[in-house]
């Protein structure tokens, strides 16, 4: 096996005339490998020997990915999750930033539209799952112990414990936190990242791999933005470049504003199949 | 504090590496992060140095190469390196959503022997 990429290994090629006894690969970032795999020995291919403690070093080329087991996790998940026809939400945010209040909220406006269950992830107590399931929906709470994020792994147990087939949407309530979850695909099919008028203007702006990573950003407690000297245009201004891809909505669970837009959103993906 | 977790996911797959090798030791150990990697090189050293005396590569030196984050414009039909992390391009000054790399974690190369 080619120890630069792990392909098995090809014999020699010909392009017209031209024999190449060599191959190239465009590797996940773009970068383009060009080798030969004539002088591959079994272990010192690719690779030099310095001989300074009086034995062989050799470098071995890897390049994989550190989080492959994750995101190996989350692509079963997502296969899964489509083949139910089960439309899939992670949901981020700093703590406090109101995922459970909008939950709670869009849970009991979905009533009679889609069917939905909730899986909450947080570090201790199960407060968030009992807030949940004052709406009648199924709740699975994990508690993560020490961890700041939830894990593909994590999910794929927790369903385990929900009736998919009997489901329209999951949603996933991620642990509060703005920075760890970005790197943890969960095979969702779409992010949401959330954002109170109370943490200002520039969260998207200090939190860009998450932000980036959105297909929604939503701004909560818009009943607040006077009392917090909320600037709007800025704010969006701020999440138009930070989530160039988002979808933006404004809501506030405790007035209701907005709510029924992002209901009406969620309807919507459902029956286009996403 | 999630980058002691990627490290230990590292440091695993590097002692598996090394021993399907037939090697004992990692003298170096190379990762490849990105900027929207949502990694911070200090951290992963940090925690590279808590964690390396209970592996193989107790004596290992770590070593970061910083991948840029790079988006694909489609107008401009061309790429760009994103600037404090504002993904509009320099040429029309439209906010682009299709990253192109800057998100990696990878475990490059391991010096072993």
């Amino acid at each position: 096996m080619c120890q630069e990429c792990g392909c098995s290994q090809p014999g020699p090629y010909q392009v017209g005339d031209r024999k190449i006894d060599a191959h190239t690969h465009t590797l996940p970032d773009g970068t383009v490998i060009t080798h030969s795999h004539h002088d591959h020995g079994p272990s010192h291919a690719h690779g030099h020997e310095h001989h300074h403690h009086g034995h062989a070093h050799h470098i071995l080329n890897l390049n994989t990915g550190i989080l492959n087991a994750n995101d190996r996790a989350a692509e079963q998940n997502r296969g899964a999750f489509k083949a139910l026809n089960l439309l899939v939400l992670n949901v981020v945010s700093s703590p406090g930033a109101g995922k459970t209040t909008l939950l709670t909220k869009t849970l009991n406006e979905l009533k009679g539209r889609l069917r939905c269950a909730v899986i909450v992830g947080d570090l201790a107590t199960d407060n968030d799952a009992a807030r949940l399931r004052t709406t009648g929906a199924p709740v699975v709470q994990i508690a993560t112990g020490t961890l700041c994020h939830l894990e593909a792994g994590m999910v794929a147990e927790a369903v385990k414990q929900l009736d998919l087939r009997a489901l329209d949407l999951l949603i996933i309530e991620n642990v509060g936190n703005l920075v760890c979850p970005a790197s943890f695909d969960l095979g969702e099919a779409v992010r949401v990242v959330l954002h109170s008028v109370t943490e200002g203007e520039d969260k998207p702006l200090k939190y860009p791999p998450m932000f980036h990573s959105a297909d929604v950003v939503g701004v909560t407690k818009t009943d607040m933005a006077a009392a917090a000297d909320f600037d709007r245009e800025l704010a969006l201004k701020n999440i138009r470049q930070a989530s160039p891809r988002a979808k933006i909505f404004e809501f506030s669970a405790r007035t209701g504003d907005g709510i029924q837009a992002w209901c009406d959103y969620l309807v919507a993906l459902k029956t286009a199949g996403r | 504090m999630h980058e002691f977790g990627i490290m230990e996911a590292a440091l695993e797959t590097a002692a598996q590496k090394t021993r399907a090798a037939g090697a004992t030791q990692i003298h170096r150990l190379k990762l490849r992060v990105g900027k929207l990697s949502g990694v911070v090189p200090e951290a992963l050293q940090f925690a590279f140095d808590a964690l390396k005396d209970k592996s193989l590569a107790a004596q290992a030196v770590l070593e970061i190469e910083e991948v840029p984050a790079v988006c694909w414009c489609a107008d401009c039909a061309a790429e760009f390196e994103t600037a404090d992390l504002k993904y509009e391009c320099p040429r029309c000054h439209q906010p682009s959503g299709d990253l192109r790399r800057g998100k990696q974690m990878e475990l490059a190369s391991l010096e072993i022997s």
